[in-house]
C-alpha cells in the first residue's frame, strides 16, 4: 500500500511527552476496527505503526494518541495543525468485539495502551444493550501520566461502566489507587465463566495481568493481548515483526492468548 | 465480641483459620473509623496493631524534605495495613493516611506476639497470612520499580 499525505486537523497535547493527532481522511472517509493500527509517515525521518484510538463509528477523523518514545515519534511531538503526514492502513486484525455480545468486558490497560483500547469502549457504548458487566482497568506511572483524563472521569460517571485508574507513585491529593495495574484485579467483581479479557500494554505489563486472571479463574481462551513488535511493512511480507511462524501485523496485533502462549515472552524470539 | 468473630471470620486474610485461634484474636479487636485525610500512624510510631480494612481507601506515604509525601500504595477492602507490628523494632516505618472515611478493624499485635509465642500454631497461621502478604506487595513493588509502563519495560 502506497502512503497518501493527510493534514493535521487537530493537534492536542495529553501529557508532558504524549499526544493526539486528529487527521483529514484524504478521500473523505475512513474505515477501520477496534484494534487496528496505522503506519504512520513523518516525512523526512520514518514510518512508525501507531494504533488507532478514535471512535470507529465516526469516518470523519482519523485519531492516534502517540507517546514520544523514539526519533520519529519525538520529532511528531513538534507537529501541529495543518501540517501533513503520511498514512497507510489501517493493518492487522481487531479486537473481535462484535463476537463478544452477552459476555462481560474486562479491559486492561498499561500505559499508552489505553489508546488502542479506547476504540472498544466508544464500540461496546454504541451498542450498551449488547454487552455485560464492563470493566477498564487503566494503570500509569503518574497522574501527569494519564491520558484521556477528562474523558475518563466523564465515562467514570455511567452506571453502566466500571472504571479504575491507579499509578505507581503519586503526590498528595491523589485520591485513587496506587500500585500496579495487576494489584486492581483481585479488587474487582467477575464472573470467570462470561468474561472476556483484552489487553493492551508493555508484555512485561500483559504478563503479570495474565497471571493475576488467571488466579481469578480466566482460561487462556478468554484473554485476548495486543502485541507490539517492530512492523515495518504492514502486510506480512518483509518479516520485521515475525514472531516464530506468526507476523504480528498481519496475523496480530490482536491475538487470542491461548494462540500465542507458547510464543508469548520466549526468549531469543 | 461474638460480632467480631464473625466479622474477622468473613475477612478474606482469615479465611479457613481454626475458629479456636480467631476467637483469641478477636478478643483484642476493636473497630475503628477514621475520616478523610486522618494519619492513622506515622513513620516512627509504636507498631501495636494491624488493621484490616473494612471499606474505604488507606495511602501508604513515604515523607521526603525534597517533594513532600509521595504515596507509594494505596489499600482498600480486603486488605491489611501494617505489618511492622511483627519484627522488631516494632515501629512503623512509613505514614498511613486515609484518603477516603475508612472503617477497619484494630488488631492488638503486641497481644498477639505474645500468644504466638505461647501458641505456635496461632504463630504459624499469622506468619503463613501475613507472609503471603508480604510476599505480594514486594513483587507489585517490583513491578513499580521496573516501570512496566515506560519505554524500556
Amino acid at each position: 500500500m502506497v502512503t497518501t499525505p493527510h493534514l493535521i486537523q487537530r493537534f492536542n497535547k495529553e501529557t508532558r511527552d504524549t499526544f493526539t493527532v486528529e487527521l483529514k481522511p484524504s478521500n473523505g472517509a475512513f474505515h477501520f476496527k477496534a484494534g487496528q493500527f496505522n503506519m504512520l509517515y513523518m516525512y523526512g525521518i520514518g514510518e512508525v505503526p501507531i494504533s488507532i484510538s478514535g471512535d470507529p463509528f465516526d469516518k470523519q477523523k482519523i485519531i492516534h494518541t502517540i507517546r514520544a518514545y523514539g526519533a520519529v515519534t519525538s520529532r511528531m511531538a513538534n507537529l501541529k495543525r495543518g501540517d501533513m503526514v503520511g498514512v497507510r492502513g489501517p493493518f492487522g486484525k481487531h479486537w473481535p468485539i462484535e463476537n463478544l455480545a452477552g459476555r462481560d468486558i474486562l479491559l486492561v490497560a498499561g500505559g499508552i495502551g489505553v489508546a488502542p483500547i479506547r476504540p472498544i469502549l466508544y464500540y461496546i457504548l454504541a451498542n450498551r444493550n449488547e454487552y455485560g458487566k464492563v470493566t477498564l482497568l487503566y494503570g500509569e506511572r503518574t497522574p501527569g501520566d494519564l491520558i484521556y483524563r477528562g474523558q475518563i472521569e466523564q465515562w467514570r460517571g455511567r452506571f453502566d461502566l466500571d472504571i479504575d485508574v491507579t499509578v505507581d507513585s503519586a503526590r498528595e491529593g491523589w485520591l485513587g489507587h496506587v500500585g500496579v495495574v495487576t494489584t486492581l484485579i483481585p479488587r474487582i467483581q467477575l464472573d470467570p465463566r462470561n468474561t472476556m479479557a483484552m489487553l493492551c500494554g508493555p508484555e512485561i505489563m500483559m504478563h503479570y495481568t495474565i497471571l493475576e486472571l488467571q488466579k481469578r479463574g480466566l482460561q487462556n481462551d478468554q484473554i485476548y493481548i495486543s502485541m507490539e513488535r517492530n512492523m515495518k511493512c504492514g502486510i506480512g511480507f518483509c518479516g520485521h515483526c515475525q514472531l516464530g511462524p506468526k507476523f504480528v501485523c498481519k496475523d496480530g496485533p490482536v491475538f487470542l492468548f491461548s494462540e500465542m502462549k507458547d510464543l508469548f515472552r520466549q526468549r531469543e524470539m | 465480641m461474638e460480632k467480631a468473630e464473625k466479622i474477622l471470620a468473613e475477612h478474606p486474610f482469615f479465611e479457613g483459620l481454626d475458629p479456636e485461634l480467631l476467637k483469641i484474636i478477636a478478643s483484642r479487636a476493636n473497630d475503628v473509623r477514621f475520616e478523610a485525610g486522618q494519619m492513622i500512624y506515622r513513620e516512627g510510631d509504636e507498631a501495636d496493631q494491624f488493621l484490616l480494612v473494612r471499606d474505604g481507601k488507606v495511602a501508604i506515604e513515604i515523607f521526603s524534605d525534597r517533594g513532600g509525601s509521595l504515596i507509594i500504595q494505596t489499600v482498600g477492602p480486603g486488605d491489611v495495613l501494617g505489618w511492622s507490628w511483627l519484627f522488631p523494632p516494632f515501629k512503623r516505618r512509613f505514614d498511613a493516611r486515609a484518603i477516603e472515611a475508612t472503617t477497619a478493624f484494630a488488631l492488638d499485635g503486641k497481644f498477639l506476639r505474645e500468644k504466638a509465642e505461647e501458641d505456635h500454631r496461632l504463630g504459624y497461621e499469622l506468619l503463613k497470612r501475613f507472609s503471603r502478604i508480604v510476599v505480594e506487595r514486594l513483587q507489585a513493588t517490583r513491578l513499580q520499580l521496573m516501570d512496566i509502563y515506560g519505554k524500556h519495560s
